[in-house]
């Protein structure tokens, strides 16, 4: 519930975990919701697995799973029932925590003058229910940007320290995944309230749930569960090794931030410019791209005013404007930029890589431009080329 | 001693007119439609002239005069492409009257979909549309307004989209550039949280080269864009065309879809090419974009 990242300390109370029938994830949801919570999660609208507000527990997919690849998304019917046995969809928890468009001021002009008023409501607490492992390193990456420096964003303060993160571990990823070569899953790092792993076996539809939190072990206390056993732990560890050995990319083993710098005149940058429609898809999908720009909207009157924030995306022309013209006016520079701010200048600026391996930017790429075929691409580059051909990175 | 009545204060409001040229009248139906602000903007500025909204020929007091329209205005909104002769030194006329000069839709910004006359015969078209071409008297183009007059500022869409109007009606009121952004759809589309129905459903769909500012209505009703408010800055034509045949359309299905509102856009003359190109190569399958499974 906090942004630290260290407030997983398993609490004394059943440091192996409990286990939780299928039943109970309708008990789950009712006691968030009296709790005064408002429960997001996964459920199926418009053929795809989207998050959204979930009045009870039967809106979440059961039975469904998907088929991704670059620039495809299919749900597929599951015979086993599971719940969040599905990899990414369209949205990540940014729209919930760096909210699309945010209002931070408005100005009226009066007869005792200009009164500003600052927007700062309260936020819904939120639980994220199905929070998974990469997209959970994702909320801490942001984190960092958004609340770790010197310039904080109240508003995502606000509602980041009101979440509460119920992870599912995963068991299903998708033909775009690559959380392992990035480190980030598919087993949960630190950071959630409770973590969950599904079984769905021979004994049954059951979940193994471990609190990482006091307000965790709090919700959990609520449930219907018993001591987890020896087989439910040991099937759920399985799941989620057996996962991590079925990941359908991979990144080239070489470090990445090495690789970005050192390939900055490749003259692959070019075939992707030539594939690339700078439409910015990537940059909305991607869970940790964070750029904003603000508007100032005026009314007829221009008696009110009012500061809007909304994303805004590295591949838009206007991104990079100044005075004479566009900072990066090719869509290769403006992929480029993205592509080495994510795995590599990121280190720099807020130490650690941008991406978490989810995938989504390959998925929802119209033209299915795929990352971890460009870094394998631009890695291969640097093997092809004799040494005497110098001009390695410095 | 009684006083002397005070003298009418002048009527420092600026002045907007409103122009009409080739085109269906939707872009001004538009600024009626903003039947919340009409009022607020009748307040802030002064219709001197706007023939859709008057009731008589010459305005409401009849006055002759009114309807070429002398000015001066301070902002004029020209709808339509220019198509005639006549409508050519008009379009000088408005320009001379005008300190701003802001077309809106696609007929004033592209020429409109009138401008599929530039791709055919236009003799062949009047004998066959009109039973008396010889009364006819026309360009065989239709122009956008800048091709015309310099233009301050170029407003897109068939029809408009009426808060981007306002945006830009209120912004020179304020003396501020307008507010309106070049990227593509798929801002838009992301922004109010609608799925790609190109990646979900394998919808063909014109969003990503397109300019955004509609709200990005079509997708979230699970249609394509069909490009309306013509190209999005640097559009990426070659990649969009393949993905266009990747999602199962034919080349002729290509060049009609950008043969619309928007078909003269310089960004849209490659298309054809870039069209038998593609579909020709998806043969000898050496296409960017592999055909989609079934």
């Amino acid at each position: 519930m906090t942004a630290d990242a260290d407030v997983n300390t398993s609490p004394a109370l059943a440091p192996d975990g409990l286990v939780m029938g299928k039943d109970g994830l309708a008990a789950l949801v009712d006691v968030l919701i009296r709790h005064g919570f408002t429960v997001v999660g996964p459920t199926v609208r418009d053929g795809v697995i989207v998050l959204a507000e979930l009045r009870s527990a039967d809106e979440l997919p059961y039975g469904w799973g998907v088929e991704l690849e670059a620039g495809r998304y299919r749900l597929r019917e599951r015979t086993d029932g599971a719940a969040f046995a599905h990899a990414a969809g369209p949205q990540s928890w940014k729209p919930f925590l760096h909210p699309p468009r945010v209002r931070q001021w408005s100005a009226d002009r009066t007869e005792d003058g200009l009164v500003l008023t600052a927007d700062q409501p309260a936020p819904p607490r939120c639980a994220f229910l199905g929070v998974r492992p990469c997209d959970l390193r994702a909320i801490a990456v942001q984190d960092r940007v958004l609340t770790g420096g010197a310039y904080r964003d109240p508003g995502y303060e606000g509602r980041r320290s009101g979440a509460l993160l119920i992870v599912v571990e995963c068991t299903e990823p998708g033909a775009t995944c690559f959380c392992v070569s990035m480190d980030t899953g598919p087993a949960a790092g630190p950071g959630y309230d409770l973590v969950m792993t599904e079984v769905v076996d021979e004994y049954g539809h059951r979940f193994w749930i471990r609190s990482g939190s006091p307000e965790g072990s709090a919700i959990l206390a609520e449930l219907p569960t018993r001591p987890a056993d020896p087989e439910t732990r040991e099937a759920a560890r399985a799941g989620v090794a057996d996962a991590a050995d079925r990941m359908g990319r991979t990144m080239p083993e070489a470090d990445l931030r090495e690789l970005m710098a050192g390939t900055l005149d490749a003259p692959r940058w070019d075939d992707v410019a030539g594939r690339c429609l700078t439409c910015g898809n990537c940059t909305m999908v991607c869970p940790t791209c964070f750029c904003t720009t603000t508007e100032d909207v005026t009314d007829l009157t221009g008696d009110h005013a009012e500061r809007w924030q909304l994303w805004d995306s590295c591949f838009d022309l206007d991104f990079s404007q100044l005075h004479g013209g566009p900072v990066r006016a090719s869509s290769r520079g403006r992929y480029r930029q993205w592509m080495t701010h994510k795995l590599g200048t990121w280190y720099d600026q807020f130490g650690s890589s941008g991406c978490v391996g989810c995938g989504r930017c390959i998925v929802w790429c119209p033209v299915g431009i795929d990352i971890t075929e460009e870094a394998a691409a631009l890695h291969d580059w640097t093997h092809s080329r004799a040494p005497d051909e110098g001009s390695g990175p410095p | 001693m009684a006083t002397e009545p005070a003298p009418p204060s002048p009527d420092l409001r600026p002045t907007l007119a409103v122009w009409k040229f080739a085109s269906c009248d939707g872009c001004q139906l538009t600024l009626l439609d903003c039947e919340d602000e009409l009022l607020g903007l009748a307040d802030r500025v002064r219709i001197d002239h706007f023939l859709e909204m008057t009731s008589a020929e010459g305005g409401a007091d009849g006055q002759r005069g009114r309807l070429e329209g002398r000015g001066p205005y301070d902002l004029s909104l020209v709808e339509g492409s220019i198509t005639t002769t006549d409508d050519a030194e008009r379009i000088r006329h408005v320009r001379r009257v005008s300190r701003y000069v802001v077309t809106i839709g696609a007929c004033a910004t592209a020429g409109g979909i009138q401008a599929l006359c530039d791709f055919a015969d236009i003799e062949e078209f009047l004998a066959a549309v009109y039973a008396r071409p010889e009364y006819i008297s026309t360009l065989e183009t239709s122009t956008p307004i800048s091709a015309h007059v310099p233009v301050d500022f170029e407003l897109r869409g068939c029809p408009i989209d009426r808060r981007q109007l306002l945006e830009v009606i209120t912004a020179y009121l304020a003396g501020r550039k307008p507010r309106i952004p070049s990227h593509s759809v798929c801002f838009e589309c992301k922004r109010r949280g609608t799925t790609c129905i190109t990646v979900a459903h394998g919808t063909p769909c014109l969003g990503p080269v397109t300019h955004a500012g509609c709200g990005a209505i079509c997708p979230a009703y699970g249609r394509g864009c069909y490009g309306c408010f013509g190209p999005s800055n640097q559009p990426n034509l070659r990649s969009m065309v393949a993905q266009l045949h990747h999602d199962g359309m034919s080349e002729r299905d290509i060049q009609r879809v950008f043969r619309t509102f928007n078909a003269t856009s310089p960004e849209h003359a490659p298309v054809p090419e870039l069209a038998a190109e593609e579909c020709h190569s998806s043969r000898t399958g050496t296409e960017i974009r592999p055909e989609r499974p079934a």
